[in-house]
């Protein structure tokens, strides 16, 4: 049998969180009524012209520098020419043999923990297509051209990756990485972050790439991994029955969980590429790219560094805070309210914050549907009630208790704590009086467990926390009932 | 007889309230009715909206406003998209699109007061050097109309010359505006590529396009240009610079000019031809100018240079035209193949779809390297020889066209000798530089014209030296037989 290995390439496309279109002076916005948002440029009149927004060259340049690429001073915009009843032109603007960022590469964290760096071949601007519409018209199709002109960043990755969840990984890191530089929105329902994933298989050990196949049009992190995996099956399942890989591109059907060609080479298209004469090169100098440096916010894998260094948290903690600015901004902000109120150490505090965040935090917005910036809970609220582990008022359990209330009633922690009477019973007298009880109750318990079950242990403390309500402080409880059990009296 | 009249005699009229613009409105449609049926020179007369725009021209002179243009009539070439008004470029294609905007060049004029009377009639698209290919039928030439009046402004070239309008716009791609103002007896413009706004010029290849000017003399050219002229934001190829007053340098004296006689316009000139440019030439040096020969060795190669670039940029700039969106649409399309296919089938002439085989066939995979890009390199070395050439010279001189008019049908089948008539005007296409043509004498009772080529943002020093040759010779007030009442 071959040991066969996948080797994945991706090509992400992020639209670019610009006001207006990349060529004309039209609207963005998502959603608007058909064609709301065309102008006459974006609908090819006779003798429009297209003008370069240089928002968006600007964007594309934070991009480049957020990877460490080099940034090209001379970038040119090609004509890539086919008929489409979406493409107004019968061109689509696109730069081809001269980027505007070239060779940079991004780190992510494979699940053993080490990084890898995934080369990124290039990033190049270029214009997004209109949309046919089918439904609801009857022997015709629509055309709504308000997509038309939205300026995408395409970014073409090396072959560097080799399994589906670290195509993902990948792609989640792009994903956060445009959302922290603030130039794509990250929708992925609206169409705004989506990918091509090009696959090829090859035994492992061989150096030369098989052919590939590209997956046009991924729009989630979910399809991505189980395109990638159905093509790997498809390809070795192919190849094993003597068959060979065709270079075509293919389409994910979610509903079947598969692949399709979506057209065969026989219709491929020669594109015709050549430099669009309207419009000039694009030249960019190194004090537009100092400007565009000063914008840069501190970028992911800095602040998750400084998360690990100075909260003392593990790196696969860090970079789960750092997977969005707003995200990382809130588990600070519970930090710095913990830090204030509390005289404990900092780093303490900084991890009994990151585990709510990423813990009961996250799964209540999940719950919800909400995003960080609309959570029921403020960084403030958490911190008093993590204050309040702290200070062993009460125990983590019941906190999750308080959470809950906190979360559905929008009361404080303390409040809730008053007045469902949750305060922790630290009186070792009040704790010895249940356990106790608790061992009269249960002797066949108690003979089994001296007998060597040791795991009854866990049965006498539910016991115990059943009769205070969960109340009775964990640490000291486990301290009591060891040495009652054991034969102490 | 106000057609005799030049821009500058007009305007004093207008200012000593000797005319209004309305009655000179009136009497140059008057004077269309009457000649262009036998010309063909126009494709849409707009005779409401001009009346109402001399009205308002007439109400901003009574208002104390003065400007060279204002209340003077035109006719701009149908390439140039009118509010309003049908656009049509001389397409089957676009024979019911009414353009929704001005071009900028149109807008320009209309706020310099400028009376747009028709829009006349071209080659397909720009794609032609003797308006036979417009969808329209072939304009005559008013100096004799057997002939072509060359093209693709033959419009416009020919309304100037029977003076249906005191000047006319053009657009010159490859010579569309010199060849077609030779051919007909008058003076042309093709300024400096980026000059002059592209925006609202329906493109044909927008590397080489750019508008300029029809006008009897350099110096009605002259305030035409200055109005047209200028950066705009909406053409990223249009060049920020300030515009001269060219009415101003006109007068400028040539002494000291030196002038470059291209070697490669002089050999295989017709000897009558050739006669005409000598004596251009003796009239330059008499006025102070120093003539030296000077050589652009790859010159010879801008007609196939050109026969790639034009139609590789035009097979894309032409794919707008897809029956989907505005323009022809064919009837009961059964997919969108056909729609694609009989839309376009039905809608281009045979000029316009060669020119696109072959820009398609010169960008296509296999054969880009062999003919886009080594046009492309061409390209290069031809307006290095050029720059080479203005290191030495201020301008260069020589003939036009190789011939006067040719029959019209004389060379519609032979696409390849029709495309050698822009053998001498191409160059400065391809190197972005002006030029102009001006009347220098007749052949055969044709006119021939004389070529003056610039460096980069020369109009100036062009339209001085064209102004001071109209001052020596008669030749650009000769009027066609039949037109001169």
């Amino acid at each position: 049998m071959t040991d066969w290995e996948m080797v994945i390439g991706l090509e992400i496309h992020a639209q670019l969180a610009t006001n207006s279109k990349i060529f004309s002076g039209s609207a963005t916005a998502y959603g608007a009524p058909p064609n709301s948002q065309a102008s006459l440029v974006d609908l090819a009149y006779p003798g429009v012209l297209p003008v370069l927004n240089a928002e968006a060259v600007r964007m594309a340049v934070k991009f480049g520098l957020s990877i460490n690429a080099t940034v090209a001073r001379r970038s040119v915009f090609a004509r890539k020419n086919y008929f489409y009843p979406d493409l107004p032109k019968g061109y689509q603007i696109s730069q081809y043999e001269l980027p505007v960022v070239k060779a940079g590469s991004l780190g992510i964290v494979l699940e053993d923990g080490t990084v890898k760096t995934i080369g990124v071949t290039r990033a190049h601007l270029e214009e997004d297509a209109g949309k046919s519409l089918h439904e609801g018209l009857a022997h015709a199709s629509g055309i709504d051209l308000n997509r038309a002109g939205t300026p995408l960043l395409e970014i073409v990755s090396e072959p560097d990756m080799r399994s589906a969840k670290e195509a993902v990984a990948y792609m989640k890191k792009m994903h956060t990485l445009v959302r922290y530089l603030e130039i794509c929105d990250g929708n992925m329902q609206e169409g705004s972050f989506r990918c091509d994933a090009n696959v090829s298989v090859r035994p492992r050990g061989r150096e030369k790439f098989g052919t590939r196949a590209e997956i046009k049009n991924l729009n989630s992190f979910r399809f991505v991994e189980k395109a990638i995996n159905y093509e790997f099956a498809r390809q070795v399942e192919l190849l094993e029955s003597g068959g060979t890989v065709l270079q075509e591109t293919r389409l994910y059907d979610s509903d079947k969980n598969e692949t399709r060609p979506m057209r065969s080479k026989e219709e491929a298209n020669d594109y015709r590429y050549f430099p669009d004469p309207d419009l000039l090169p694009v030249l960019i100098d190194e004090p537009f790219i100092d400007a565009v440096r000063a914008t840069l916010p501190e970028l992911p894998d800095d602040k998750a560094a400084r998360y690990a260094r100075d909260f003392a948290l593990s790196p696969y903690d860090a970079g789960v805070l750092c997977a969005s600015r707003e995200l990382g901004a809130y588990f600070e902000a519970v930090v710095a309210a913990s830090s204030k109120a509390s005289a404990h150490r900092e780093s303490g505090n900084a991890k009994l914050a990151a585990n709510w965040v990423m813990g009961e935090l996250s799964s209540a917005l999940n719950r919800d549907n909400l995003e960080i910036g609309a959570s029921r809970v403020s960084p403030e609220a958490l911190s008093q009630l993590l204050q309040r582990i702290i200070d062993g008022t009460i125990s983590g359990k019941i906190a999750k208790d308080v959470f809950e209330a906190m979360w559905s009633e929008g009361t404080p922690a303390d409040a809730i704590i008053e007045a469902k009477g949750l305060k922790q019973i630290t009186d070792s007298g009040a704790i010895e009086g249940v356990i106790d009880a608790v061992i009269a109750a249960n002797p066949k318990q108690l003979a089994d467990y001296r007998a060597g079950k040791e795991k009854l242990f866990g049965f006498f403390v539910g016991q115990v926390q059943k009769a205070t309500e969960g109340k009775a402080n964990p640490a000291q409880l486990n301290e009591l009932l060891k040495r009652k059990l054991g034969g102490a009296s | 007889m106000l057609h005799t009249l030049s821009i500058a005699e007009l305007g004093l009229r207008l200012v000593r309230k000797e005319i209004s613009s309305v009655e000179l409105t009136r009497f140059f449609l008057a004077r269309i009715e009457r000649l262009n049926p036998a010309l063909n020179a126009l494709i849409s007369v707009t005779p409401d909206q001009a009346l109402e725009a001399a009205a308002e021209a007439d109400r901003r002179r009574a208002a104390g406003e003065d400007a060279p243009l204002l209340g003077i009539p035109l006719i701009h070439k149908d390439i140039f998209c009118t509010e309003g008004v049908r656009t049509s470029c001389g397409s089957r294609m676009l024979d019911n699109f009414i353009a929704p905007y001005d071009a900028t060049v149109v807008t320009r004029l209309k706020s310099a007061g400028a009376i747009m009377l028709a829009k006349s009639n071209m080659d397909e698209f720009a794609m032609g050097s003797s308006n036979e290919t417009s969808y329209y039928g072939p304009v005559k030439n008013p100096w004799d109309t057997r002939k072509v009046p060359g093209g693709s402004s033959g419009g416009s070239a020919a309304a100037t010359a029977a003076r249906l309008a005191p000047f006319a716009t053009g657009t010159d791609t490859g010579g569309s505006i010199r060849q077609p103002a030779a051919l007909t007896g008058v003076t042309g413009i093709k300024p400096t590529y980026g000059r002059v706004s592209r925006y609202g010029m329906i493109a044909f290849a927008s590397s080489l396009d750019q508008a300029g000017v029809f006008a009897r003399s350099a110096a009605d050219a002259a305030p035409v240009l200055k109005a047209m002229a200028g950066f705009d934001p909406r053409d990223s190829t249009s060049v920020d610079a300030p515009v001269p007053d060219y009415t101003a340098a006109l007068d400028a004296p040539l002494a000291g000019l030196k002038i470059g006689l291209l070697r490669e316009f002089f050999e295989g000139l017709e000897s009558r031809n050739g006669a005409l440019i000598h004596d251009a030439i003796a009239i330059y040096r008499a006025l102070g100018a120093q003539t030296v020969e000077v050589s652009l060795p790859h010159l010879p190669l801008s007609v196939p240079t050109y026969y790639v670039v034009a139609p590789a940029e035009c097979s894309s700039n032409l794919s707008r035209f897809d029956g989907v969106r505005f323009g022809y649409r064919c009837e009961n399309p059964k997919d969108l193949t056909d729609l694609y296919e009989r839309s376009r089938g039905e809608g281009f002439g045979p000029e316009v779809k060669r020119r696109i085989m072959t820009g398609t066939y010169v960008l296509s995979a296999g054969y880009f390297d062999a003919y886009y890009l080594k046009a492309q390199k061409v390209r290069r070395l031809i307006t290095d020889d050029f720059r080479a050439a203005f290191a030495q010279v201020d301008l260069l001189i020589g003939p036009t066209t190789p011939t006067p008019a040719f029959d019209i049908g004389a060379k519609m089948e032979d696409p390849v000798t029709m495309y050698l008539n822009d053998i001498y005007t191409i160059g400065a296409n391809l190197a972005g530089l002006p030029a102009m043509s001006l009347p220098c004498g007749f052949v055969d009772g044709l006119p021939m014209g004389l070529q003056l080529i610039g460096p980069h943002f020369s109009e100036g020093k062009l339209l001085n030296a064209a102004h001071r040759f109209q001052q020596e010779t008669g030749w650009h007030n000769r009027t066609p037989g039949g037109y001169e009442s």
